[in-house]
C-alpha cells in the first residue's frame, strides 16, 4: 500500500518535472541563423552564401558513406534547435533522416515546412531510372543519382537556391547574401574554367568507379565511366562480376579505378594487379581529407588525383 | 528472488482518484498542446502578411530586387532547357530506341509542390521564387505515376523460420512463415505523421503497432497516440525483424509478456531534458488501456497502465557511443479474476534498466562494427500463493548481447540469459545463444542461430535441458522506413 503510494508520487513528480520543462522558455539562439546539413557539400555551399550571418554543421562527415549515417540521439541535439535543414534528397538519407526529423520535435525542420530545404529541387539530377524499377538493380535510387553535388554548376545551382532561401528566411541580410552569391559566382566560374582546362587533355578517358558516385562530376569534366567494382549500387563486389570487369577494363584500355574513402580496397587492388591499372582515392565530399576545406578545395583535390593517374598511366 | 510478502488489503486505496488526477491533467494538457501547434502555424502566417506587403519603400525595394531575381533565374532556366531540349534532340535522332519509355522521374515532384508551383509566379512573396526545376525537363511520363504520389510507403517483411532440435517447454513449429509485417507509413498533414505495421502471423491478423506522430507541438514534445510498443528498455521496442536474434530473450518471455511484449493502446509525450552538454536526456511518459499479453489486464475501464522512461546517451568519440536508459511500468493483472479477492489490487510493476555501448568507426562503417547491450529487469506481480494468501512475487532477469560484423556481409553474435518466471521467482531458466548471419544486401538477411536452454518444465515439474539449432530468412519489399536508432 505505501509503495503504491510511493509510486504515484513518482509518476506525479516525473509528471510535473515534464510540465515544468515543458513551460520553460526555448533558449533563444544568437542571431546567426543555425543551419544543418545532410552532407559536408551541402555545409560547404551554405557556408559560402551564409557568411558570418549563419551557424552551419553537417550530419554527415566527409569521409563517411552518406548512405549509411547513424541516426544518433546526439544529433537531435543540434535539431532540435535549427532553423533550417538542408537535404541532398533523392532517397539518399532515406534510411537516416526521417527518424532524426521527425524526433526532433523541431516544426521548423518538418518535410514541407519553410525550414526544410531539398537541394535536388535545383540542381540536374542524371541516371533517373527508366522502365520498370526493381532492386533486382541493387539499391537503385528510383529519383535519380544522389551524387549530384559534384558538379561545380550544381554547386552554383544549389547555392543560388541556398541564397533565395536565406534571403526569405533573414530579409535583413538579403543584400549581404546576394552579393556573398555573386562573388562566389564569380570564384566558381574562375575556377571551373581553370578546372576544366586541367582536365581537357584528358577528355574521353575511361575509368572504373567504386559505386556510381561520379555521373555529374564526369559529364562534367568529360570523362567517362565504363564501369563499376560494384556488381550492382549497393551489393558487395563478387567474383564473376570482377572476372568480368577485369575482362571490360583490358578490351577498353581503363588504366584508373576511383574508390571512395569508404569502401575496401582489397577488391579494387586485385582487380589493379590484373589489369594494370593504378587505383586513387577520390573524395565525393568536402572533409573527405583534412585538406579540403571548401567546395573548391573538393574540386581542387579530385582533379589533381585524377590527373596524376592519368599522367602515370599514359 | 526475495522471499513472498503477504498483505492485507481492507479497504480501497487511493490510487483510482490520484489516477483519475493525473490523467485529466495530461488530457487538458496534450488537448490544449494539439490545437496549439495546429493554430500556430497560421498565427505565423497572419504575422508575416502585413510585414511583406506593407507599402514601405525597404520592402518595395525588396520585392523589386526578388522579381529580378526570378527573371534572372527564369532566364537562365531558358536558356537551360533550350541547350537540355537540343541535346535531347540530338539523342533522339541518335537512338530512337530510347521512345516511349515510361519514367519514374515524376516521382521526384513533391506533393506540396503541385501547389506551390503555379502560384509562385503570381506572388512575389512565395516562399520558393521558382526552383530550377532541371530534372522536371527530363520528364516524360508525368501525369500517371502522379496520381500514386500521394499514397503512404508500403513494406513487407516475411519473417520465416525454421527450427530443429530438442525442445520440451516451449516447441516451435519445424518450419513457418512466422511473420509477414505489412509496413504503411506516410507524412498525415503538416503537422503530423502516421506509421502502421500489421503483423499477419501463422494464427491471425494483428494491428502490432498504428500511431500517428504529432511532430510539430509546442515546447519540444513530440506526442504519439495509437497502439505501440511501449518504452520499457530496447528490446521491447524492437520489432522481430530488427531483433539482432532470431528469437527474443528468455526475459522477454519469462516477464515481458513474450513476443508481443507490451504492445498496448494508448498515449505517449516525450520531451529532451535538461542535460550537460553533450548529453542527451530525454523522458517519456505513457499512459495505456492496461490490456498487455499476460503482464497487464484491465478489469475496469479506469485500470490504465503507465510507462515511464529515461533515456540517457552520449558520444564518446565520433565511433563509439554509450546509451543508458530507465523504464518503469505498473498496472493491473489477471491474477484476482474469479477469486475471492478485489482484482482491483492485484497489481504488476516492471522495473528495467539497459544499457548498450556501440562502435562503428564512420570510414569503414559497412563493414566493421560491435555492439554490446544488456537490460536488466525487475517484476513485482501481487498474485495468490498456492495456499491462497495474496503475496507479492519478485522476479528478475536479465540478458547480455554481443553482436560483432564482421565484413560486409557477415555478422557474428551471441547472448546470455537467465530469468526467473514472474510467477514463481524460485525457477529460474538460464540459456545462451550464438548467431551467424549472412547478409546478401541490404534488403535480405539469412541467419542461423544455436540455442541452449536450462528451462523449468512444469508438467513434469523439473528443469530440463533444450538444445536447438533455428534458422531465420528475412526479406525487405518496398519502402521500409528507418527505425530509430
Amino acid at each position: 500500500m505505501r509503495s503504491a503510494h510511493i509510486c504515484i508520487r513518482c509518476i506525479a513528480l516525473v509528471a510535473a518535472v515534464v510540465l515544468f520543462c515543458a513551460t520553460c522558455p526555448p533558449t533563444r539562439a544568437a542571431s546567426k541563423l543555425n543551419i544543418m546539413t545532410a552532407t559536408t557539400d551541402l555545409a560547404a555551399l551554405a557556408q559560402e552564401i551564409g557568411g558570418d550571418r549563419v551557424e552551419v554543421e553537417s550530419i554527415a562527415r566527409g569521409y563517411q558513406d552518406p548512405h549509411f549515417v547513424e541516426a544518433k540521439p546526439s544529433f537531435l541535439l543540434k535539431l532540435r534547435r535549427a532553423d533550417l535543414l538542408i537535404v541532398v534528397g533523392l532517397e539518399l538519407e532515406i534510411g537516416w533522416l526521417p527518424p532524426l526529423i521527425t524526433q526532433s520535435t523541431n516544426p521548423k525542420i518538418q518535410v514541407g515546412a519553410p525550414g526544410y530545404f531539398d537541394a535536388s529541387r535545383y540542381s540536374k539530377i542524371l541516371e533517373i531510372p527508366t522502365g520498370i524499377v526493381t532492386r533486382a538493380e541493387g539499391d537503385v535510387h528510383p529519383l535519380g543519382n544522389p551524387h549530384y553535388w559534384l558538379d561545380p554548376e550544381n554547386g552554383l545551382r544549389i547555392a543560388k537556391g541556398i541564397q533565395n532561401k536565406l534571403s526569405e528566411m533573414r530579409p535583413d541580410d538579403a543584400s549581404y547574401f546576394a552579393q556573398r552569391y555573386d562573388n562566389f559566382e564569380q570564384r566558381i566560374r574562375q575556377s571551373d574554367d581553370k578546372w576544366l582546362a586541367e582536365m581537357k587533355p584528358y577528355a574521353g578517358r575511361k575509368i572504373v568507379t567504386y559505386h556510381r558516385s561520379w555521373p555529374n562530376f564526369a559529364e562534367h569534366f568529360h570523362i567517362e565511366v565504363v564501369g563499376y567494382v560494384e556488381p550492382r549500387p549497393g551489393i558487395p563486389p563478387s567474383p564473376q562480376h570482377t572476372v568480368a570487369l577485369i575482362g571490360l577494363m583490358k578490351r577498353e584500355g581503363v588504366k584508373v579505378i576511383a574508390v571512395e574513402p569508404y569502401f575496401d580496397l582489397k577488391t579494387p587492388n586485385s582487380i589493379a594487379r590484373e589489369t594494370g591499372a593504378k587505383v586513387i582515392v577520390l573524395m565525393p565530399s568536402v572533409g573527405g581529407e583534412k585538406e579540403i576545406t571548401d567546395y573548391f578545395k573538393l574540386f581542387d583535390y579530385d582533379i589533381a588525383k585524377l590527373k596524376q593517374a592519368f599522367e602515370e598511366t599514359k | 528472488m526475495q522471499g513472498p510478502e503477504t498483505r492485507e488489503f481492507s479497504k480501497t486505496y487511493p490510487l483510482d482518484d490520484a489516477m483519475k488526477r493525473l490523467l485529466s491533467l495530461s488530457a487538458c494538457v496534450l488537448f490544449s498542446a494539439t490545437a496549439y501547434a495546429q493554430e500556430r502555424p497560421l498565427e505565423a502566417e497572419t504575422k508575416r502578411t502585413p510585414e511583406t506587403s506593407s507599402p514601405t519603400a525597404p520592402s518595395e525595394e525588396l520585392r523589386i530586387k526578388t522579381l529580378e531575381e526570378q527573371v534572372r533565374s527564369l532566364a537562365e532556366q531558358v536558356s537551360l532547357l533550350r541547350s537540355e531540349l537540343q541535346v535531347l534532340r540530338d539523342a533522339k535522332g541518335a537512338a530512337p530506341q530510347h521512345e516511349g519509355r515510361v519514367l519514374l522521374a515524376s516521382s521526384h515532384v513533391e506533393p506540396g509542390m503541385l501547389a506551390v508551383a503555379p502560384s509562385a509566379t503570381s506572388s512575389p512573396r512565395s516562399p520558393e521564387p521558382v526552383p530550377a526545376q532541371i530534372a522536371q525537363t527530363q520528364v516524360y511520363g508525368g501525369a500517371t505515376s502522379n496520381a500514386k504520389l500521394l499514397n503512404p510507403d508500403i513494406s513487407l517483411i516475411g519473417d520465416f523460420i525454421g527450427t530443429a532440435g530438442r525442445n520440451t517447454v516451449s516447441p516451435s513449429r519445424s518450419l513457418e512463415l512466422h511473420e509477414s509485417e505489412v509496413g504503411l507509413q506516410a507524412i498525415i498533414d503538416p503537422y503530423a505523421r502516421a506509421d502502421a505495421f500489421l503483423s499477419f502471423g501463422e494464427t491471425g491478423v494483428n494491428v502490432e503497432e498504428g500511431y500517428v506522430t504529432f511532430t510539430s507541438l509546442p515546447a519540444g514534445l513530440l506526442l504519439k497516440v495509437g497502439k505501440m510498443r511501449a518504452e520499457l528498455g530496447k528490446v521491447n521496442t524492437t520489432h522481430n525483424h530488427a531483433l539482432p536474434f532470431i528469437d527474443r530473450p528468455l526475459v522477454t518471455e519469462n516477464l515481458v509478456g513474450g513476443e508481443d511484449g507490451i504492445d498496448d493502446a494508448g498515449i505517449s509525450l516525450s520531451r529532451f531534458l535538461p542535460a550537460p552538454k553533450n548529453w542527451f536526456f530525454q523522458g517519456t511518459a505513457q499512459v495505456y488501456r492496461g490490456d498487455s499479453s499476460d503482464v497487464f489486464t484491465a478489469n475496469r475501464r479506469q485500470d490504465v497502465s503507465v510507462v515511464g522512461h529515461v533515456r540517457l546517451y552520449r558520444d564518446l568519440g565520433e565511433s563509439t557511443n554509450i546509451d543508458l536508459g530507465g523504464s518503469y511500468a505498473r498496472g493491473h493483472n489477471h491474477a484476482g479474476i474469479g477469486t475471492t479477492f478485489n482484482p482491483e489490487n492485484f497489481l504488476s510493476n516492471l522495473y528495467a534498466a539497459d544499457a548498450t555501448l556501440r562502435w562503428k568507426p564512420l570510414r569503414r562503417s559497412i563493414y566493421h562494427s560491435f555492439l554490446f547491450r544488456t537490460e536488466l529487469f525487475w517484476s513485482a506481480r501481487d498474485q495468490l500463493s498456492p495456499r491462497n494468501v495474496f503475496e507479492t512475487q519478485h522476479a528478475f532477469g536479465l540478458y547480455s548481447s554481443a553482436e560483432y560484423r564482421i565484413n560486409r556481409r557477415w555478422t557474428v553474435g551471441g547472448r546470455f540469459d537467465r530469468s526467473g518466471r514472474a510467477t514463481n521467482a524460485s525457477l529460474t531458466d538460464t540459456g545462451f545463444s550464438g548467431i551467424l548471419t549472412y547478409w546478401p544486401s541490404e534488403f535480405s538477411q539469412i541467419r542461423s542461430q544455436y540455442r541452449y536452454g536450462h528451462l523449468w518444465d512444469i508438467t513434469n515439474a523439473r528443469f530440463t535441458n533444450a538444445n536447438e539449432f533455428l534458422f531465420q530468412f528475412l526479406f525487405v519489399m518496398g519502402a521500409h522506413g528507418a527505425h530509430a536508432f
